[in-house]
């Protein structure tokens, strides 16, 4: 197809397949599980997520069939947005709470990569046990504690949100001895309060940042002492440029993992609307909408971070 | 970090004498030691307070005295339990599909990442932002057509010609295992990220040795890539085993009658309250105190041959972690 890069040769007045054309035939063999999914599977099903989202669906037994949205094709999502009473109260919660637990997350799981990275006794354990929330994290376990009434009053987040601050009154004492402005405070309060859900949210980015720490080659280190750098200078000059290509990975994991978490209430909201409600058009439109947002505030991020990555261009 | 080893140095040239370096070091191993000691048990309390409230009996739950050692303690709930979620029958069903589902993810996914790590070929950039694409999408979205998709499921036409209508998958595995093999399945763009990475970051030269000596792509793949793979593989697998293990998202779509630890877990105290009120049991409402305790029980069962494996793979996994090196 493409002679001029020379995936083709012309072998006795035959085309044939050049050296880089069979490299190129192995690398489309090798992905071709992945291409069959995203072209077969993957992108009809967004075409017709979208196709939905702009009109209404009765199922039938033998199939569906899909009629133009009543008025025009932007009736759902008007009314998602309009008249749906519910709807953007939970979209504007769902943002909410993302931007005061990823900035969280982020600090929480760094902190935490660079203590196991020490040598300390019992470091193994440690691991072990800091590793458990992959596990915990999933699926239907966490959906059952958050509706479990009886034990949240015996769960440490809700410990904290009661007994713990009698005893460490958070948001009374930084309001006493501090001069920090109330949006602040608040922060830091729920921060404190809420230990159990970031610790319970940063298991897998512990992990990355835990191998990024170990990619980092002791000769830097070892150069910079010389030198006379103090540790923390070598950490804000070597470990943190060297590990903010992962900063950026994680940060759009962990808004992701917030945003499509099986707790999130609008999630559970869309899914209720189409399986509970069989509203298939304006569940679809819902889901797009949140989507669209999720997009958004990843682009921003994701720009306002990757232009501060440093990337090594030695490893690569 | 390096904190440690300045420290110890300079510790050696003050051996005996109690100096600033060696007060902060202490004090600083404490802080440590604190920290890690806390959040192992923030992470560790519900799992106790799981296991303690699964073997008390309704009247501990109210009783405030009993906050962790249960008074009355019983086994009433892992029998119930565990017949409410026809426990062995689930837990066979389960370890089949999650295993299954966990094996084909992980060998179609190994072919894909060392396709996009170690060979050219056009449109490589823009596929490989397919595969991030992918990652980014939440299943929510494309649920609904991935439910109408294995409803009325259909390769061009040919169900229809031999069956006259679209075939049903639904209540079977072969939903799952075609995500599996395309790679559409559970986060399968973050694991071909990983394994990408990690192939990047192998030696090319045994590959090219194979490749001298006469071996065919997929020949060095199985003999030479696989083999050195392990570590990342055990953990791979353990990822994808895990998450379909407790997946109530999937499960919920596609099974409706099919019982799946997933499924049995979360309509596990309406089932055995449906049966206890079948034998005229004392029981007239579910009162939420045995709601928990049938939730903790059936949470406790589901997690058992989670953590056994766990703490099996546990070596690998730490080290396959270590060696991926997701540094972009």
């Amino acid at each position: 197809m493409k002679n001029r890069k020379g995936y083709f040769k012309k072998v006795e007045g035959k085309w044939k397949l050049s050296l880089l054309g069979r490299e190129a035939m192995a690398g489309l063999g090798f992905a071709l599980p992945f291409l069959i999914g995203f072209f077969f599977l993957f992108l009809p099903m967004i075409i017709k997520s979208v196709s939905y989202s702009f009109s209404n669906m009765e199922v039938q037994s033998t199939g569906y069939v899909l009629t133009p949205a009543a008025r025009h094709g932007f009736e759902h999502y008007i009314r998602a947005l309009t008249i749906d009473p519910e709807f953007n109260r939970m979209l504007l919660n769902a943002i909410l709470e993302m931007i005061t637990k990823v900035p969280l997350v982020l600090i929480f799981s760094f902190f935490m990569a660079n203590l196991l990275n020490q040598k300390f006794h019992g470091r193994a354990v440690a691991r072990n046990i800091l590793f458990f929330p992959v596990i915990l994290t999933s699926g239907v376990v966490l959906g059952l504690e958050s509706s479990d009434l009886l034990l949240t009053t015996l769960s440490p987040a809700e410990l904290s949100g009661t007994d713990f601050s009698t005893i460490m009154n958070v948001s009374g004492f930084l309001l006493k001895y501090t001069d920090l402005p109330s949006g602040a405070i608040n922060f830091l309060a729920n921060a404190v309060n809420g230990i159990y859900n970031i610790i319970i949210a940063s298991g897998v980015q512990i992990l990355i940042f835990l191998a990024g720490l170990q990619s980092i080659s002791p000769s830097l280190y070892e150069a910079s002492s010389m030198e006379g750098a103090t540790a923390w200078e070598s950490f804000w000059k070597i470990t943190f440029p060297m590990i903010s290509p992962l900063i950026l990975v994680n940060s759009v994991y962990t808004i992701i993992d917030a945003f499509t978490s099986e707790t999130n209430e609008i999630m559970k909201d869309i899914k209720e609307t189409i399986f509970g409600e069989v509203k298939y058009g304006f569940g679809s439109a819902m889901a797009w909408i949140y989507f669209v947002c999720i997009g958004i505030i990843l682009l921003v991020v994701g720009g306002i971070i990757s232009k501060h990555v440093f990337y090594n261009d030695e490893q690569r | 970090m390096k904190g440690t080893r300045m420290n110890k140095k300079n510790s050696a040239v003050h051996k005996g004498t109690l100096t600033w370096p060696k007060v902060g070091r202490m004090l600083w191993s404490i802080v440590r030691g604190v920290i890690v000691v806390g959040i192992c048990f923030v992470i560790l309390q519900p799992l106790f307070t799981k296991l303690s409230v699964s073997f008390m009996s309704e009247r501990d739950l109210l009783d405030s005295s009993v906050k962790y050692i249960p008074k009355h303690f019983t086994l009433n709930n892992y029998r119930l339990a565990v017949k409410g979620m026809d426990y062995w029958r689930s837990l066979l069903k389960t370890f089949a599909l999650s295993g299954g589902v966990a094996f084909l993810q992980l060998c179609s996914c190994m072919l894909v990442a060392y396709g996009f790590a170690r060979f050219r070929f056009p449109f490589k950039k823009l596929l490989f932002g397919c595969v991030i694409l992918m990652l980014i999408v939440p299943p929510q979205i494309i649920m609904l057509p991935l439910f109408m998709h294995f409803r009325f499921f259909d390769i061009f036409g040919i169900f229809k010609l031999i069956k006259g209508a679209p075939v049903s998958l639904l209540d079977s595995y072969w939903p799952f295992l075609i995500q599996a093999v395309t790679c559409t399945g559970f986060k399968n763009g973050l694991f071909i990220y990983m394994l990408r990475q990690f192939f990047k970051g192998m030696p090319k030269e045994l590959e090219e040795a194979a490749f001298v000596d006469g071996c065919t792509k997929l020949k060095t793949f199985v003999k030479i890539i696989v083999p050195s793979a392990v570590p990342m593989m055990v953990t791979i697998f353990l990822f994808g085993f895990v998450w379909q293990w407790l997946d109530s998202f999937y499960t919920s779509l596609y099974l409706k009658g099919t019982k799946v630890i997933p499924v049995a877990l979360d309509s596990l105290s309406a089932s055995v309250y449906s049966e206890y009120s079948n034998f005229g049991g004392s029981m007239n409402f579910i009162s939420p105190g045995f709601v928990s305790m049938m939730n903790n029980t059936g949470t406790v069962l589901a997690m058992i041959p989670l953590i056994i494996i766990y703490l099996v793979c546990q070596k690998y996994f730490v080290e396959g972690i270590e060696r991926s090196g997701i540094v972009g």
